[in-house]
């Protein structure tokens, strides 16, 4: 995905001459190639994640947009109140671009397990939040960030993400849309971010013949899109890799709670969450290890 | 209008905001009143019917708190042509707020959590480098803020990118929320703190509005680093009883405080 991202970037700030990429001193092996085609759109401010969002803002100012790379917590919420205050209270063109979501870092330990991100993001007005689910939603979401001005977060697993995509021949993707992977009876399994893949490999699995979406905006659901699928399913399942409170899932029962209250859909749904059970895992393991102890499992 | 004229304006109408409003800080306001009223009459490029102009220079007021005193010197020099300050100043819809907001002309910033302006600056002063533009870059921020974690990253920052055009002031009135900053978290040595980060640095008294003038007109023309101007002030300059008084970071003048206030500024006159 990081690499899906970058290629994007450097594609899309050949001709945006706008385009500005900042690190915090992470990103070694992946961001090079926008550094060495466009010296002068890229800055390595050192590891000070507060001031970076700050040199972000100022460089949104006066007319950058730009993109800001690092590792999960770090541009997230080690400066939170920097993205708060200065980017989206002044609503600039300021993109963070986090790798390493959920348990993507899973051997790294709790620093770098990513998974409060969603909650605190999607809290703050005018912040858009994005979370793709495999390397074709991380381009696609890239170039809508490129191409659209306003503060965005874009939180991405690492590398080897196999593209669940292949075959949809997606065109573009655009905020609150419910991207459909398979069709299915009775229950509806709504999935952002990384986990995609795993969910989709997990019901073919057991056999579970459920419709499965990909929601790669945690902002801005499109109500028609949502009541397109309570129509169909009576059941419905949220997966995330990040904690159960204030994240996707709760975002998505959020949404279907407003269209219940404006009488839009007649009965609201069995709603199941699936995520991390707002714990702290303190030991070693890999991503799939994590996963499957914090219980992220259809 | 001359400085030492539109620094006695923008005391009187901070002054007048704080007691009319009940607002508070007018200690800091004062202590920076001398250093504005320099910036806005003698040292910066600035139209104020054209407020976004791309090559103005540009003006980051990081302690939001002292707002009274921004909003004084914008609204003498002009830029609140449109605007009533003294009748909107925090009431209910207006954009007065009192930790000062962007969303009124002349406002690069909007602040009053401490510790941003300056790295914001930054980044608008790279973006001047990056750009070609001329404009210059200041930034004020007061002594107690320098306890920020953030205001140092950017300070290493400047440093290391030789950002000329950025001009950093230090509204040094020694007493910061709680008490004397020297008892709370000693700055000190601070110009050595600077130079050892790598600027230029200059100290002058904050309240002579000749020294100021000369420190930020008459620096090296040739500069490979960042300034930092020391401006040693007094926390509520101008007024006998508010001096050196923690007291007047926090209340608004009674009415016979008021009249006794203003009385003392209008006999400087």
């Amino acid at each position: 995905m990081r690499t899906a991202f970058i290629e994007e970037l450097c594609e899309l700030a050949a001709t945006d001459k706008k385009v500005f990429l900042l690190c915090g001193d992470l990103g070694f092996s992946v961001l090079e190639v926008f550094a060495d085609r466009f010296p002068d759109r890229f800055m390595n401010v050192g590891i000070s994640e507060q001031n970076m969002i700050q040199v972000a803002s100022g460089l949104a100012l006066e007319g950058y947009n730009v993109f800001v790379y690092s590792i999960g917590n770090f541009p997230t919420l080690r400066c939170m109140e920097q993205i708060r205050y200065d980017v989206c209270y002044h609503n600039l063109n300021v993109t963070i671009v986090a790798v390493g979501a959920g348990y993507a870092y899973g051997p790294l330990g709790v620093s770098h397990h990513t998974t409060e991100d969603i909650a605190m993001m999607r809290s703050i007005p005018n912040m858009l939040v994005a979370a793709p689910g495999d390397p074709w939603e991380a381009k696609l979401i890239t170039r809508y960030f490129v191409q659209n001005p306003g503060p965005g977060y874009m939180r991405v697993n690492k590398a080897g993400e196999l593209a669940v995509h292949s075959t949809c021949g997606l065109g573009a993707i655009e905020p609150g849309s419910l991207l459909p992977i398979k069709e299915g009876v009775g229950t509806a399994v709504v999935s952002t971010g990384a986990i995609l893949d795993l969910i989709v490999s997990q019901l073919d699995a057991k056999g579970l013949r459920y419709g499965v979406f990909s929601c790669p905006f945690i902002s801005r659901l499109d109500s028609d899109g949502l009541m397109g699928v309570l129509k169909r399913y009576n059941q419905v399942i949220t997966v995330e890799e990040h904690q159960l409170s204030g994240g996707f899932g709760s975002f998505f029962l959020e949404e279907i709670n407003r269209l219940h209250v404006a009488g839009l859909i007649d009965e609201f749904p069995l709603v199941r969450r699936v995520g991390i059970p707002d714990i702290f895992q303190g030991f070693a393991g890999t991503q799939d290890f994590l996963r499957e102890k914090a219980g992220i499992r259809i | 209008m001359r400085s030492i004229d539109l620094a006695r304006s923008v005391r009187m109408k901070a002054l007048e905001l704080c007691f009319t409003k009940k607002a508070s800080h007018i200690g800091g306001a004062f202590s920076i009143a001398d250093v504005l009223a320099v910036l806005y009459s003698e040292v910066m490029k600035i139209d104020c019917d054209k407020p976004s102009n791309i090559n103005r220079d540009r003006l980051f007021y990081s302690k939001g708190h002292a707002c009274t005193a921004l909003y004084a010197v914008l609204d003498e020099v002009g830029f609140f042509k449109d605007l009533n300050l003294m009748e909107e100043f925090t009431s209910n819809g207006s954009f007065f707020t009192s930790h000062v907001n962007h969303r009124l002309p002349g406002v690069e910033l909007s602040t009053g959590s401490l510790g941003h302006a300056l790295g914001v600056s930054c980044g608008v002063a790279v973006a001047a480098k990056r750009q070609n533009r001329e404009y210059q870059v200041y930034t004020i921020v007061s002594d107690g803020e320098l306890d920020e974690g953030s205001n140092w990253e950017a300070i290493l920052f400047a440093s290391h990118h030789k950002l000329d055009n950025l001009t950093l002031v230090v509204d040094y009135n020694k007493i910061q929320s709680f008490g004397r900053v020297e008892d709370i978290l000693q700055l000190e040595p601070l110009v050595d703190k600077f130079e050892a980060f790598g600027w230029d640095c200059l100290e002058v008294d904050g309240h002579d509005h000749h020294a100021i003038s000369k420190a930020l007109i008459h620096r090296g023309k040739v500069r490979v680093k960042p300034t930092v101007l020391i401006a040693h002030t007094i926390k509520g300059k101008g007024v006998s009883f508010m001096e050196n008084n923690l007291l007047w970071h926090y209340k608004s003048p009674s009415e016979e405080e008021y009249v006794a206030a203003k009385a003392e500024l209008e006999a400087r006159l």
